[in-house]
């Protein structure tokens, strides 16, 4: 049985400020992609750390594991920041994310799993160098290895191309999209480029100034009405294939 | 991206295992270290012993005479191994407290727990007063704990109050620093001269104040500590990756710190009891530690402790060896000698390490 995640008017609030409210979604399931958009303090951020359970806030949020028990350990989330400055090598630090809540001991099955993940997000040339010796792209990536070497049922991801160079973005994301159909993973994203939403989305969910405006599939969800009222832009959806599309700006640039 | 492991992977585990192996080679080289201090150490003193003596002497060889063996095993032996055991504490202190708050400057001292300790043994000191009354032997010593374990009691439920940040608490221990300074300026302002002089020299840090049940205390409160730091190793290594990204792995990350800073408190708090304020070593050992091993705790702790307990054991044959027959306060050399080193380790060190 494949992850679910259903969230019934979920809120934050940081002391007496409402930072987000009603956000409320179908069942959201193992395999799909759920791309996650809206304006930059829209509150993105607030509910995928809401999700993680490190806020607190009104509404539930149901995770259905497939075991009686959901297991915590099953959510995991990259967050939006993943500068460190600590003295570990890009390879310690997978094992580490692999080895939380588990023993002590390193199996030869941890040591395979590090080995696969940093070969998938072909890191494993950076292996041996310190996190801090590294660019911006690398850590996202080893941020994204992290994560995924926990073998997640449920992934947050914030933002994990935003420094990414166009084939490291178009790459990671088929990683994602492929690993959520082969390990029935329900992934939810938040990504602000709305071709790479058109080409790997299941799903989009808009968020804007703290409540939820839509979620649906993508091609009801983007259109040039979405692009005037969030983003206030003039432009249209052109769809090349099946498998592609374009949102193409039409408007003047600067302000009118 | 190549999602299909199908064709030989590359062996990121060979590598993996070699730089464990150098780890654990480097622990070994520091433990031998430590040995070689000690031997020293005891071997240094009024009347001076080869190492050979020193070494049949503690396998109770009846080469030895028995003036030699006395020497050796009941004035020197508790304060040699005071040296070991309050250097393995306050850089494991350090260490820990440099984990959890995310911060390189952070120290036993930076917190404000030595000040607080030694502003609770001048009060002993000066006025005879002790905060248990009953237990008049160790006076100095307990007012002296129970003010650093306040201090850092303080400091957490304070922080606690307003969210814990790892900025919020730094702040909280400057401001400790400077108002159990004052105090204790105070303390020395009103003292007769008599007890000016004793607090002057317990806030200097003397190993000579050592004895076997201090040892033994001491000894206790590291063995306990250090079990308990290594069961969390991986939690307190995650903490470094940042708070979200930790408590996303399942790390209670309040909690986490909450037991974390009690640990640091009495480690931090004994020594500096027993023998004073004895500065830079929760400084100098974790930053040693970082530098050989990285940040990994099955090593990077192990390492601290033993780094830690290294210096101030050299820092004891130091601080024997300037003008013999005369042993300086170590809290004194400690500063002295571990200062210009640790600058030394960071200007050549080509790892930036923070």
């Amino acid at each position: 049985m494949v992850a679910t995640l259903q969230l019934t008017d979920v809120g934050v609030r940081y002391g007496r400020q409402e930072v987000l409210s009603g956000v409320t979604t179908p069942v959201l399931k193992g395999g799909e992609v759920t791309a996650v958009i809206g304006p930059n303090a829209a509150g993105k951020s607030s509910l995928f750390r809401r999700i993680a359970g490190l806020l607190d806030g009104p509404g539930t949020i149901r995770i259905d594991d497939g075991a009686l028990r959901p297991d915590p350990g099953h959510v995991c989330y990259m967050p939006q920041d993943t500068s460190v400055n600590t003295v570990l090598t890009v390879y310690e630090s997978v094992l580490l994310a692999r080895k939380q809540g588990a023993g002590r001991k390193v199996t030869d099955e941890d040591l395979h799993e590090v080995d696969r993940i940093l070969y998938d997000l072909q890191i494993e040339p950076i292996s041996f160098k310190g996190l801090h010796e590294l660019s911006g792209g690398q850590r996202q990536l080893v941020s994204l290895a992290q994560v995924l070497v926990r073998d997640p049922k449920i992934l947050l991801l914030d933002e994990p191309t935003s420094a990414l160079d166009l084939h490291r973005q178009v790459e990671v994301l088929a990683l994602i999209r492929s690993l959520a159909r082969e390990r029935g993973i329900c992934v939810i994203l938040a990504i602000h480029d709305l071709n790479q939403v058109l080409r790997v989305a299941d799903r989009v969910m808009v968020i804007d100034a703290g409540t939820m405006v839509s979620c649906g599939p993508v091609e009801s969800v983007i259109t040039p009405a979405l692009l005037q009222t969030i983003y206030r832009v003039e432009g249209r959806i052109e769809r090349c294939s099946r498998q592609s599309a374009h949102v193409i700006i039409d408007g003047p640039i600067g302000r009118s | 991206m190549a999602h299909s492991p199908a064709i030989a992977m590359p062996q990121g585990r060979g590598a993996y295992r070699v730089l464990v192996q150098r780890k654990k080679l480097v622990l070994l080289a520091l433990g031998l270290v430590l040995v070689l201090s000690v031997i020293a150490d005891l071997g240094l003193g009024p009347a001076r012993y080869s190492m050979r003596e020193v070494v049949l002497a503690l396998m109770g060889s009846p080469e030895v005479s028995l003036q030699t063996s006395v020497v050796i095993w009941d004035i020197r032996m508790p304060v040699a191994l005071m040296a070991v055991v309050v250097g393995a504490a306050l850089s494991a202190a350090g260490a820990q407290m440099q984990t959890i708050l995310n911060n390189p400057l952070a120290s036993p001292f930076t917190l404000g727990i030595s000040a607080a300790a030694s502003f609770g043994a001048s009060i002993a000191l000066v006025f005879g007063v002790g905060i248990l009354p009953w237990a008049i032997d160790y006076v100095v010593s307990i007012n002296a704990l129970l003010m650093a374990m306040a201090a850092a009691l303080f400091i957490h439920f304070m922080s606690q109050r307003r969210g814990v940040t790892v900025e919020t608490i730094v702040l909280l221990g400057i401001t400790l620093v400077f108002t159990f300074n004052a105090l204790l300026a105070l303390v020395q302002y009103l003292a007769s001269e008599q007890a000016l002089a004793a607090v002057v020299f317990w806030t200097m840090g003397s190993l000579t104040r050592a004895t076997w049940p201090k040892l033994a205390i001491t000894t206790a409160v590291v063995a306990i500590s250090l079990p308990l730091f290594m069961r969390r190793a991986w939690a307190l290594t995650a903490l470094r990756l940042g708070d979200d990204k930790a408590a996303s792995f399942g790390v209670n990350v309040r909690w986490l710190r909450l037991e974390t800073m009690m640990i640091i408190s009495l480690l931090a708090a004994v020594p500096v009891a027993f023998v004073g304020t004895i500065g830079f070593i929760g400084l100098v050992g974790p930053h040693i530690a970082r530098m050989l091993v990285g940040e990994d705790q099955r090593y990077f702790l192990p390492a601290s402790v033993l780094s830690g307990a290294a210096i101030l054991s050299l820092t004891s044959v130091i601080s024997k060896s300037i003008v013999p027959g005369t042993i300086f306060p170590i809290g004194i050399i400690t500063a002295l000698v571990g200062v210009p080193f640790l600058f030394s380790l960071i200007m050549s060190s080509r790892r930036r390490s923070w």
